[in-house]
């Protein structure tokens, strides 16, 4: 009897703080002219990587910007934020490489969760995962080819993913140590999913344009914060 | 000690020379293709032994990389011939021993390789790059060592070189391996050109490498498919390899004019030092180059061998005349 009341106060809390979490939306954008991209040319250089592009060859996405400004992979997270990675229970993240180039190029996982790095490629590659804080690494991928998974202990932003057998391929990947973060998308919007009510500073990296901040509040319903970005 | 000049063994050291400085264009071939690690283990390659390795893998960065691997190997062997050769039938001991320290030096070359793929340390090419280098000048040292005109020269009367510009073209010499240490360590950046513009550098004389205006620079640059940003410390790097370039390109000139001066314009010693400044004016075009072609992996190399010949000239240059100066004495 007395065991079954705990619970059920302690289900009636977590449902009641459950209740204060709420989400951050916002939308990023950027004014100015964007510096052009360029044409990955050493493509054609790799006569198997040529033949997946029988046109125009692929360009470098360092600015991806839509028709009014909206700003993708910018990575937006809570700055100093006392909570606890939830990465061992979190779905894993996939990276793929695909057409010799990694999709997506710009991820954010937190510490201790799976990242999958896939090879949809009938192509070889070297999976090339150079940190600052975590170990580095360097394995072997053959065309389709198993899936290999990492897992990352510390908080880095921008960890690089390169592969060597074809240089023009990068991903970066941000490694959070709380589940508070997100990445924008084509649309330039982002959503930070169940965060507790509270004062916060919000942080959005680009990684060209570098990085803007404000400070939110966030109540029981949430909160909007939008973000723009200048050429520097 | 007197001893016999042996064809056999120059042509075979000669035939170790080029192959070394082939190996050198290779190795410059694998850093400006970035490809240093697209073979991710070692002694094997994706898992097979070396020399048996597919050639329909032979693909992107592993072309280079493994093709490096095995003219290595092929150097290797060769260098291991020609210190066993040495020891057995050329009568001066002291050769015998640069013939092991060739030997010895290979393999610590092979194994820094190896071990810059094992552990994943990319700082680890900077001594890969000036161990080439120093390793070239002793393969052609060896060859010059086991030449006629080593053997015959102790016969003929020799014109000395005044210890001044022995002196000065040996200055010259250590500070262009110097600069090629300094160059080694710009390549192993793996961040690219850090400063895309020749003769000015980011617009002005001397380049601002304030933290606002390197976060600029980072944001602007030219086709950068590199992953690494570039930092002040890279940036300062290249302004000190251009301020080098300088002063080698004036040093290199005024050994041509002292040379003319002292030995006169017909002593090949001082034909051999114009070569030296025509070398040193080539690479000097072929850095700006390098800069204004986004560093093409083909002008970036071409730096490199340029690089290397630089150094072995002023090498030689310094070995004949202390030759001829010991002899004329």
């Amino acid at each position: 009897m007395k065991k079954s009341f705990v619970f059920t106060v302690a289900a009636a809390l977590a449902l009641a703080l459950n209740l204060q979490a709420a989400d951050i939306t916002g939308t990023i954008t950027f004014k100015g002219t964007a510096p052009a991209e360029k044409e990955l040319t050493p493509i054609k250089e790799d006569p198997n990587c040529a033949a997946l592009y029988p046109g125009a060859l692929p360009k470098t996405k360092f600015y991806i910007v839509g028709a009014n400004g909206e700003l993708a992979d910018v990575v937006v997270a809570l700055k100093g934020v006392a909570a606890k990675s939830t990465g061992a229970s979190a779905e894993p993240a996939t990276l793929d490489q695909k057409g010799a180039l990694y999709v997506p190029q710009i991820i954010a996982i937190q510490t201790g969760q799976k990242l999958v790095v896939k090879n949809s490629d009938a192509l070889v590659h070297n999976v090339h995962a150079q940190p600052t804080a975590n170990p580095e690494s360097n394995q072997v991928q053959m065309p389709n080819g198993a899936d290999l998974t990492y897992t990352f202990d510390k908080p880095e932003m921008f960890l690089k993913f390169k592969c060597d057998v074809h240089p023009w391929m990068f991903a970066w990947v941000s490694v959070f140590d709380h589940p508070y973060f997100a990445v924008s998308g084509t649309d330039g919007k982002f959503t930070i999913k169940n965060v507790p009510a509270g004062k916060y500073t919000l942080e959005a990296t680009h990684r060209k344009l570098g990085v803007q901040t404000a400070e939110i509040e966030v109540t029981d319903s949430g909160a909007v914060q939008n973000l723009t970005f200048a050429p520097k | 000690m007197n001893h016999k000049y042996q064809p056999a063994l120059f042509w075979f050291a000669v035939l170790n020379a080029v192959a070394t400085f082939l190996l050198i264009g290779l190795g410059g071939l694998v850093t400006s293709h970035e490809a240093g690690m697209s073979v991710p283990d070692w002694p094997t390659t994706y898992g097979y032994n070396m020399f048996f390795f597919p050639l329909d893998k032979w693909v992107g960065g592993i072309f280079y990389e493994h093709s490096h691997r095995l003219l290595a190997s092929a150097v290797g062997f060769l260098t291991t011939i020609l210190a066993v050769w040495l020891w057995l039938k050329d009568p001066r001991k002291w050769l015998s021993w640069l013939g092991v320290a060739a030997f010895l030096l290979v393999i610590l070359q092979g194994v820094l390789g190896g071990l810059r793929v094992r552990w994943q340390l990319d700082w680890l090419g900077v001594p890969h790059g000036a161990i080439a280098q120093a390793f070239l000048v002793l393969t052609c040292a060896i060859a010059l060592f086991t030449s006629r005109w080593w053997k015959n020269s102790a016969t003929e009367k020799q014109v000395p070189v005044r210890a001044a510009l022995r002196g000065h073209v040996l200055a010259v010499t250590l500070v262009i391996f110097a600069q090629l240490i300094i160059a080694a360590t710009m390549r192993h950046q793996h961040a690219g050109l850090a400063i895309w513009d020749f003769p000015l550098a980011h617009g002005r004389v001397w380049p601002v490498t304030t933290p606002e205006a390197i976060a600029g620079y980072n944001a602007h640059r030219p086709a950068n498919t590199i992953g690494n940003p570039v930092t002040a410390f890279q940036i300062n790097l290249q302004m000190l390899h251009r301020l080098v370039a300088v002063a080698l390109f004036l040093g290199v000139a005024a050994a041509g004019f002292i040379a003319r001066k002292r030995l006169g314009g017909a002593d090949w010693l001082t034909k051999f030092a114009w070569f030296w400044f025509v070398l040193l004016t080539l690479q000097v075009f072929l850095g700006a180059a390098t800069i204004w072609s986004n560093k093409a992996a083909d002008v970036a190399t071409g730096h490199v061998m340029v690089g290397a010949l630089s150094l072995l000239v002023g090498a030689l240059w310094w070995l004949v005349a202390v030759r001829r100066t010991r002899l004329a004495a």
